[in-house]
């Protein structure tokens, strides 16, 4: 069977799942930046209990594979009477995930906004909140946009993993591809190369775009 | 549903035999990894341009493409071509040549950190290449490497469950199978999600505390 | 702070002729280390208070504790005849809320060594933003006096300019403009002119002067310009250790300091020039 007559028999199974892949993709990013905003913040607050409960999050979610987490999640959370659809199950789990590891982006980089920031904004009388959503967070946003393009692509490939718990991704039609025709190459090759295009000339690429215009705005451009 | 405390005290001997398999694979994968990514890093840096061109673009395909589906692709392949790879060796070699593209990006940044002024003191005492990168550079560059290679130290320990969808039999892959045959998950995916953090958390701070020695003791 | 017998310090400055700004009996230490030993000091309305001294004598201190970027150990301060750093309660003195704080603070204006100007907008933005935002003043009315006071500092020109794009002695007097649009009773300047290089510090300072010729604000400020203090101030205080070592005008105190200490800081510094 030529690559032709074998992308003419499985190509549409393969769109298929990149489909569900890239849906699987946006829901855990979108996941993930309110997960890593909210422990991120809350990681940062004066509040020990607050601060604490964040420090748990994080360490645990970093600390254990994401896999054991989609297991957990999967089929441990409904004995405790949270039962979810494998769909969801999936992108909640990578995104509860991937935000643990950018709630340190988003605090660190709320760190490394320079103290005299935060000074100058006191002196303008502005209430906390106002110093966080007026003064800080915009210029944290810039200086943790170049390590999001990196996790943002964790995320993607983090996605393939829902395969595991039968969510019909791109990962999952090539494991069913393979497993009926045994064309390893052609079917897991085409996968890899499908992902790499995805992650290097639309994710990256994008994200590139963001962090110009970011920056731009900022005025730093 | 009831927490079993003598089922998990009957079960914990499997599993700690099968962490100790867990901690080989990753071990056996970091020392791969840890050597590709140093002739990976070495490749980029050569005056020859297609080698860097290339060898650069694969270290972004490793890196952009899921480590499951590389697991998958490297235990796969090789029966079509007539090469029966075991699961351990299939897997190691996927997450080894993963990592080392990871690997191969923190050496880089640790080169890129020396600053250019320290080449150029190294030409002025007319020090070879090699010398140079003996005695100057990688003193300079491996400090701040620490901190990433501990990371993905850790990271390809947490990546190993991945093993098991092609039977390597560490940690995910006994407590699937106990909980296959007993239709009960709550106490093996918790067990093995305590032994990680068992396992993860102390390295990690470990690492930490070794990056902080090897700073000190480098004067920086 | 606790053992402190609060019932010395009145519980608001009243009479005719009240300081704009007290310390009473301030204190403040890291630590072990004191940097402040109870600092007594009466800054008057519209007078134009210098602050001189060695490094480490804690003089830039002394501004951010009445900003309430430091915290006090004890004493207190009073801004416009009420308590800063304390509110009453039940009769006494306790620590202020943020809400007190907030509100007295906003007689008080900074300006910072290192600017501090919001990066991620333009120098009119910057000074819009306190107005808008704390003062909730329309955008309309806070463009009009932002670009009044733009102009008054010579930037009107730069006004869609971000900081990044304008020289330091540029920025500082938007930062100057950014304080002044907030309407403070009080301006404090914190060695505005140590960043800049030599032949900008004169167009910050001549701001600084226009602002004592025209405007009734009460100021303070630390600054290692000394012909600058000499010139422009209605007092000057010489900061050693923790404590006034010597004040008084800038005659008195350049001319004929009697103590040993600002004798020996005043030939240091002249002799570096």
């Amino acid at each position: 069977m030529s690559y032709i007559e074998f992308l003419q028999d499985y190509g549409g199974r393969m769109v298929d799942g990149s489909l569900i892949t890239l849906v699987q993709f946006v829901l855990a990013t979108v996941v993930s930046v309110l997960v890593a905003l909210t422990f991120g913040l809350m990681r940062l607050a004066s509040n020990p209990a607050v601060k604490g409960f964040a420090t748990v999050y994080v360490e645990i979610f970093r600390g254990t594979s994401l896999l054991v987490q989609l297991f957990w999640i999967f089929f441990v959370l409904p004995l405790f009477g949270i039962t979810m659809d494998k769909f969801t199950a999936g992108f909640i789990a990578v995104g509860l995930n991937m935000g643990a590891y950018g709630a340190e982006l988003v605090r660190g980089a709320i760190l490394a906004v320079p103290k005299g920031q935060w000074e100058a904004a006191k002196a303008i009388n502005m209430t906390p909140a106002q110093r966080m959503r007026r003064i800080i967070l915009p210029q944290a946003l810039v200086i943790m946009l170049p390590p999001w393009g990196n996790l943002v692509i964790e995320i993607l490939k983090g996605t393939a993993l829902v395969a595991l718990i039968s969510v019909t991704d791109l990962m999952f039609q090539a494991r069913q591809i393979n497993i009926s025709t045994f064309l390893s190459v052609q079917t897991f090759g085409t996968a890899l190369i499908i992902y790499y295009v995805f992650a290097r000339f639309c994710v990256t690429p994008f994200m590139r775009a963001v962090e110009r215009r970011m920056a731009f705005k900022i005025g730093r451009a | 549903m009831e927490w079993r405390w003598s089922w998990v005290w009957e079960l914990l001997p499997q599993f700690i035999d099968a962490t100790g398999k867990t901690l080989l694979a990753a071990g056996g994968g970091y020392l791969i990894a840890v050597v590709l990514g140093l002739v990976l890093t070495l490749a980029q840096r050569t005056p020859w341009r297609p080698v860097t061109v290339v060898v650069r673009e694969l270290v972004e395909f490793i890196r952009s493409t899921p480590l499951l589906l590389q697991v998958f692709f490297v235990f796969y392949v090789g029966p079509q071509f007539g090469i029966n790879l075991s699961p351990w060796t299939s897997g190691l070699i996927a997450i080894g040549v993963h990592y080392a593209a990871y690997l191969s990006e923190v050496y880089r940044g640790g080169i890129e950190n020396v600053p250019k002024g320290q080449w150029e003191a190294a030409t002025a005492i007319n020090m070879s290449t090699v010398q140079t990168y003996r005695r100057l550079i990688i003193p300079q560059a491996l400090p701040p490497a620490i901190a990433g290679m501990g990371n993905y130290l850790v990271g390809i320990f947490k990546d190993t469950p991945m093993l098991s969808v092609i039977g390597v039999a560490e940690l995910m892959h006994t407590a699937n199978s106990v909980g296959a045959l007993s239709y009960r998950y709550l106490e093996p995916y918790t067990m093995v999600g305590v032994l990680f953090l068992a396992i993860s958390l102390p390295t990690a701070f470990f690492i930490a505390r070794f990056e902080k020695w090897v700073r000190r003791k480098m004067g920086m | 702070m606790t053992t402190e017998d609060m019932s010395q310090y009145p519980l608001r400055l009243e009479g005719d002729n009240i300081p704009m700004v007290r310390f009473a009996n301030v204190r403040k230490s890291y630590g072990a280390l004191t940097v402040l030993d109870h600092l007594n000091l009466d800054i008057d309305m519209g007078e134009m208070v210098t602050i001189i001294g060695p490094s480490g004598s804690g003089k830039t201190t002394v501004l951010r504790m009445l900003m309430t970027l430091e915290t006090i150990n004890g004493g207190v301060i009073y801004v416009d005849g009420e308590p800063l750093t304390h509110m009453e309660k039940n009769g006494v003195l306790v620590p202020a809320n943020p809400a007190h704080i907030r509100r007295i603070r906003s007689k008080i204006g900074m300006c910072f060594q290192h600017f501090n100007l919001f990066p991620h907008m333009t120098a009119l933005q910057n000074c819009m933003e306190g107005p808008v935002q704390v003062l909730g003043m329309s955008k309309k009315e806070a463009e009009e006096r932002s670009l009044e006071l733009l102009d008054m500092v010579g930037m009107a020109d730069k006004a869609n300019q971000y900081p990044s794009r304008l020289s330091g002695g540029q920025q500082q007097r938007v930062a100057i403009a950014r304080a002044l649009a907030m309407r403070p009773k009080v301006m404090l300047f914190d060695e505005v002119t140590s960043a800049l290089d030599p032949e900008v510090i004169g167009e910050v300072t001549n701001v600084i002067r226009k602002l004592v010729d025209a405007h009734s604000l009460t100021m303070l400020m630390v600054t290692h310009q000394m012909g600058f203090a000499r010139d422009i101030s209605d007092r000057v205080c010489f900061f050693h250790s923790g404590v006034i070592a010597e004040q008084g005008s800038p005659a008195e105190l350049f001319g004929n300091p009697q103590n040993e200490r600002t004798k020996q800081f005043l030939n240091a510094v002249l002799e570096s020039n």
